[in-house]
């Protein structure tokens, strides 16, 4: 590595610390995305400037094509997704990743195969197509878990943990026999094959509330197997880059389990989620009604309310009813009544994705309140209306120990005067949980898309 | 094992802990846009994408080689740029056009 490239990495290196720095400050994030990106622009810049002698006439055209396709693909896809769809979008980003990163290895080991293989470079590579296949094949699933093209609930069969343990083993043994005994391709391609088989096998018994949680740990993945790839390549820039993901994806792994009152242990290995109606805890009678209201009444209960909590949840967000909900507040506002929303830490798919949602369709900052701060408001509040989100407002959490979601801190939703639910149905929520609160004498439930339900609201707060 | 070997460990070593320090203290709701960023800076796997593609002879490293380097841009243009569009939601924010909360 000469002298300049050590330079220009160096300074990419620190443009990224600083823009993961940026990005964790609320003013600074968005100019921390475009400094991280900079870094980028540089490193890999630098790189093509310093290959530019060494190209052979295929590689310069496949680099090339492959810049060009993968930056139309890529700008393309993050242009037209949707925001509710943004979880399964980091997902895909995050396989794509650690495909790259586990394709750069396998080429690396075909190169180096049938001869003897050198520790130095041949380890790290290993290290780097296992664990990407890994994050690339679970991170397949993860996308296929939210965006509903598989079931979200997790797929359990008795001691899966122990055959997924094996093929771990198996999977250790193979790249022991591949670096120590024969570099053979066969070998190598099998190991391959096993790694993408562990990645489906980690993923398919978390369910699909945890999803966010996963996709941040095989971040973490990709960022580990991005850093072999430096120490196979020799490369000062991976190896930073993909350190700092390495870490920064594991501890916010552990902060959004924390969020969720859970471990990561817990949220790796529990199979959290099966749906569990009837289970013993408290006084579970299948024969209880929920009360269902008309747009009529609760319209009348808003428009004369002093103080309205709003919880929204994912439910508001894939009926794209964020709009609509605006609408129904700044009317409320209007007749004098006092409106916040509620934001609880993981409402929506991911931390935080509720906030972006809102903001979308304009939402005063100033209006969203995180739990914490406004827990306590519930108790005056006269309505508490909550559009489609359920789990976060389940007294399950705080009263019943047997539940998978105890110890979940919730929106206390429960000490509201009124309760209204704008949901599709009695299913229960994404964590698969009934929630008592449904049965309540002073909830009234309003069945229906919660966007067709807000306009009917919107047009009965007129006309009240 | 080789001296070169050792200072690339220290950098790995140094840098991961800078990575858990960065973002000890980032408040939940830029969780997701946090993960989204930094999941773009892994795309640096480019440079190795772009190594291996540099030298393809063979059928198989210019098939390699090509979906690697396809692959790995859209980890980083796409990461980048979504990153962007769910960060630009919070922008102007602060202006609340609505103002006058109670209180």
């Amino acid at each position: 590595m000469t002298i300049a490239t050590a330079l220009v990495y160096l300074l990419a290196a620190v443009l990224f610390i600083l823009g993961l720095l940026y990005l964790s400050s609320p003013k600074g994030a968005r100019r921390g995305n475009w400094v991280a990106a900079m870094g980028m622009v540089l490193a890999v810049g630098w790189t093509v400037v310093i290959l530019h002698n060494s190209f052979t006439p295929a590689g310069i055209a496949i680099s090339a094509a492959g810049v060009v396709v993968g930056s139309l693909i890529g700008t393309l896809a993050a242009r037209t997704v949707k925001m509710t769809a943004m979880p399964q979008m980091v997902a895909i980003f995050n396989g794509v990743g650690g495909g790259a990163a586990s394709l750069v290895a396998l080429s690396e080991l075909l190169n180096l195969a049938g001869s003897h293989l050198e520790f130095q470079s041949s380890v790290p590579s290993v290290f780097a197509l296992i664990i990407g296949g890994i994050s690339f094949a679970g991170s397949g699933i993860a996308f296929a878990k939210l965006q509903e093209l598989m079931t979200g609930t997790p797929l359990t069969f008795p001691g899966q943990h122990i055959v997924n343990g094996l093929l771990a083993l198996v999977i250790l043994a193979l790249a022991g026999v591949l670096l120590g005994v024969t570099g053979s391709v066969v070998v190598l391609i099998v190991l391959l094959a096993l790694a993408l088989v562990l990645g489906v096998a980690f993923v398919l018994p978390i369910g699909g509330a945890d999803m966010p949680v996963v996709i941040s740990l095989l971040n973490a993945c990709t960022g580990l197997a991005v850093a072999a790839s430096g120490f196979a390549l020799d490369n000062f820039a991976l190896i930073v880059a993909g350190a700092l993901v390495g870490a920064s994806g594991t501890l916010l792994s552990k902060l959004m389990s924390d969020a969720m009152g859970r471990s990561l242990t817990n949220v790796l290995f529990g199979a959290f989620g099966q749906v569990q109606i009837g289970t013993s805890e408290s006084n579970r009678a299948d024969n209880r009604t929920a009360r269902a209201g008309s747009a009529d009444d609760i319209g009348m209960l808003l428009a004369y309310a002093r103080y309205v909590i709003i919880v929204p949840g994912y439910g508001l967000a894939v009926a794209q009813a964020q709009h609509v909900l605006r609408e129904l507040v700044d009317l409320l506002e209007k007749r004098g009544v006092e409106v916040e929303y509620a934001i609880h830490p993981v409402a929506g798919r991911m931390p935080g994705h509720m906030n972006v949602l809102l903001a979308e369709a304009h939402v005063p900052y100033e209006q969203l309140k995180e739990m914490d701060e406004i827990n306590d408001e519930f108790k005056r509040a006269d309505v508490a209306l909550v559009v489609g989100a359920n789990d976060v407002v389940n007294p399950a959490a705080r009263n019943s120990p047997g539940s998978d979601i105890y110890g979940m801190p919730i929106l206390n939703a429960d000490q509201a005067r009124n309760v209204v639910f704008l949901k599709r149905s009695m299913r229960p929520g994404f964590a698969g949980i009934d929630n008592d609160l449904f049965y309540d004498s002073r909830t009234i439930m309003l069945f229906g898309d919660a966007r067709e339900s807000l306009t009917k609201l919107v047009a009965a707060v007129k006309a009240a | 094992m080789n001296e070169q070997l050792v200072v690339l460990f220290t950098y790995f070593v140094l840098a991961i802990f800078i990575g858990f320090e960065v973002i000890s203290k980032v408040p939940t709701i830029l969780h997701t846009p946090l993960m989204s960023g930094s999941n773009a800076i892994h795309g640096i796997i480019l440079i190795g994408a772009l190594l291996i593609a540099a030298h393809a002879q063979t059928p198989v490293e210019i098939v390699l080689g090509f979906v690697a380097v396809v692959l790995a841009t859209i980890n980083v243009v796409g990461g980048f740029v979504v990153t962007d569009r769910m960060l630009e939601m919070f922008k102007g924010r602060q202006s609340g056009e609505k103002g006058g909360k109670k209180q």
